[in-house]
């Protein structure tokens, strides 16, 4: 198992009307085959954005900083993904080595066609079957992940199907060309809560079955906690923490980390008050300068508001972008 | 002030379908039969699946909703007795400034055009409840202040506010008319998890300042469980358990409730797989099942499930549960690691 997927200095802004907005700040990060890596942040911390750069998926007026390297390596061939250019090249990154799961599966399906008919498209294109084929292939995919009279279902419209069987059909699309990297952008948010146990249980046997690397997008530290292997923690489009996720459950460094954790209702302790984090997200238009979380943060110093943070190593693998971590910068 | 604020007696709420092929109309029963009662001055929360009529339920006690059978009335401060299948034009009228609905999406609920001010001063000018321009703004800031607004951003527009700030702005609109019960429809659901306390902590100081009765519905069983002093659990049109919400996650009586609880994802990674998992999706409302309408997804279900419907009865102090073998959950053990805190 070697490194699938390298990130490194990944800056991305937009140009607007008001100026160009940072979305993605000097993000850095590697995934491995059959790792699951989580990504956690509030709205407007990037993630998304971030996952959409990997398959050049972010509007025309995004622009890609200098430094930023996206490198995916499979079976022994390197794709720098900045450099893939038109249609056919992206195509590696779109579908073929790279597929993408979303948030709202009804917007994902093309309403008109039946789920059938996309599944075997996509196949046709990325992976050269026949339509017989593709259509077995289909199938098969439909009833592994848990979708009962598959062969009714493949020629279906979107519609007919429930919330919980559409996003079953997303992965089952998603998976059936066999990718190297899934990500899924907050897969189970739309979700009742017993529908995405349901939903996470199947995509934890995924990973097993298929051995792929997943990035796994959510807002969730619940889901996180559930599903992933390691996290990366945003804000304001910067790492501010990352490690192996019980670490990081368990003794976070960085104060936004606890933040989030002690924002979150404890059922083993009903009384206890919930504590927000102070103030609010601030506009993507104003970023803050020096640590950007320090017009939130309780135990903000002088440096913060004047001098961006390094990340540092704290423990194996376990690194914060916070001027008050005891440990080794990297 | 004590007594009850909300009563609901065998309430149903009936959707026509159109009609089946043989031409015998066809209704989707949103809510069906529920009694309860909601205390002056609770919290009370009411959790269920997309499709359990959680919405409908808030909605009916709004006079937003059809009632089709039984009854649903609501008690103002005053003692004035509203039933919502027969409010004439003038109660109608006082009805509106003492209930009223804190919906969702504070992007959507609020319009682009209109300044802060406006926003907030709208129900008292259609209403007329204040007689000059200068008593609209002070009642404007007033209540601004208590939702903790800034008093400078009442003249800016909803664009430039982020989603706590925007979600501050539905609760003051809300309450400038003085009300006494207020619904609260997914009010923290669309909104980030570290302002979510915020606004939580906000809705329960104002509940206590002012004397509130709060029905807030949510499909998040942590977010009730830590707010409420009541939750009643609902599916498919009927509530399936009501407790307090130790009680509910101590010794739940309903094998739904113990599912709903399993389900939430546990903070504790080593937690993984231990939760008890639903199998299938609740069943369309339009052709529920017969019987106890949990019978299809119930890892307890028996042949008296799929013949009787199990009545809402007494099962401990101050619980309810709608099971024919609520007893025997007694004794089994339930998980309730889940979102634990973090063992060290």
């Amino acid at each position: 198992m070697g490194g699938l997927l390298r990130v490194r200095d990944l800056t991305l802004s937009f140009g607007t009307d008001e100026g160009p907005v940072t979305a993605v700040d000097g993000v850095s990060f590697d995934l491995d085959q059959g790792e699951v890596l989580g990504l956690v942040g509030e709205s407007g911390s990037g993630k998304s954005v971030t996952a959409k750069a990997l398959m050049l998926l972010n509007p025309s007026n995004a622009r890609y900083g200098a430094e930023s390297q996206m490198t995916l390596t499979t079976e022994g061939r390197e794709i720098d993904i900045l450099s893939l250019k038109g249609a056919k090249a992206l195509r590696q990154v779109r579908g073929d080595k790279i597929s993408m799961i979303f948030q709202e599966p009804m917007a994902s399906f093309a309403p008109a066609i039946t789920i059938g008919r996309q599944m075997v498209e996509q196949l046709q294109l990325h992976r050269g079957l026949t339509r017989a084929d593709a259509k077995m292939l289909s199938v098969e995919m439909l009833e592994r992940v848990g979708i009962s009279e598959a062969a009714k279902r493949f020629d279906q419209y979107a519609f007919e199907l429930s919330g919980g069987m559409r996003q079953r059909a997303m992965i089952a699309m998603a998976l059936s060309t066999k990718p190297k990297l899934l990500i899924a952008d907050e897969p189970t948010t739309a979700l009742d809560v017993t529908i995405q146990a349901q939903v996470i249980e199947l995509m934890k046997e995924l990973v097993g079955e298929f051995g792929m690397g997943i990035l796994f997008i959510t807002h969730d530290l619940g889901v996180i906690a559930q599903t992933a292997d390691r996290v990366a923690v945003m804000y304001l489009g910067r790492i501010v923490e990352h490690g192996p996720v019980r670490d990081v459950i368990r003794r976070p460094a960085h104060p936004y980390t606890r933040g989030l954790i002690d924002a979150l209702p404890k059922l083993t302790d009903l009384g206890a008050p919930l504590t927000p984090v102070p103030g609010d997200i601030p506009s993507p238009l104003e970023r803050p300068a020096g640590c950007v979380f320090h017009t939130r943060c309780p135990v903000a110093e002088a440096r913060c508001r004047t001098h961006v943070p390094a990340t540092r190593t704290i423990r194996s693998r376990h690194s914060a972008a916070c001027h008050l971590v005891e440990g080794v910068s990297v | 002030m004590t007594g009850t604020a909300v009563t609901l007696r065998d309430l149903e709420v009936h959707y026509p379908l159109g009609r089946n092929m043989l031409g015998t109309p066809q209704v989707l029963k949103a809510v069906a039969g529920v009694t309860l009662d909601i205390p002056r001055g609770s919290f009370f929360g009411l959790v269920g699946e997309s499709g359990s009529g959680k919405t409908t339920l808030g909605r009916a006690t709004l006079a937003a909703a059809p009632v089709s059978a039984g009854r649903v009335t609501v008690t103002d401060r005053d003692g004035e007795v509203f039933d919502m299948a027969r409010l004439d034009r003038a109660q109608e009228k006082r009805f509106r400034r003492r209930a009223q609905l804190i919906f969702q999406d504070p992007y959507a609920a609020l319009s682009p055009r209109m300044t802060v001010r406006d926003i907030i001063a709208e129900p008292l000018e259609v209403m007329r409840l204040c007689k000059t321009r200068d008593e609209v703004n002070d009642r404007v800031r007033a209540i601004a202040a208590q939702c903790r607004l800034n008093i400078e951003h009442l003249r800016r527009f909803p664009h430039a506010f982020s989603g706590g700030q925007r979600q501050r702005i539905s609760i003051a609109r809300a309450l400038v008319t003085n009300p006494d019960y207020i619904v609260a429809d997914e009010s923290v659901a669309a909104l980030d998890v570290s302002i979510q306390a915020d606004i939580l902590n906000l809705l329960k100081q104002l509940q206590h300042d002012l004397g509130l009765t709060f029905l807030f519905i949510s499909h998040d069983l942590s977010v009730v469980a830590h707010s409420c002093d009541h939750v009643a659990v609902m599916y498919l049109g009927r509530i399936v358990e009501v407790a307090p919400p130790r009680r509910l996650f101590a010794a739940p009586r309903h094998p739904y409730t113990r599912a709903l609880i399993s389900a939430i994802p546990s903070l504790d990674p080593d937690d993984r797989g231990r939760a008890e998992r639903l199998e299938g999706e609740i069943p369309s409302p339009a052709n529920p099942p017969s019987g106890c309408a949990f019978h299809t997804r119930c890892p307890m279900a028996r042949d008296r499930c799929r013949a009787e419907a199990p009545a809402l009865r007494q099962v401990g102090t101050g619980q309810r549960a709608a099971c024919h073998f609520s007893e025997e959950m007694a004794a089994s053990s339930v998980r309730t690691g889940a979102r634990a805190g973090v063992p060290g």
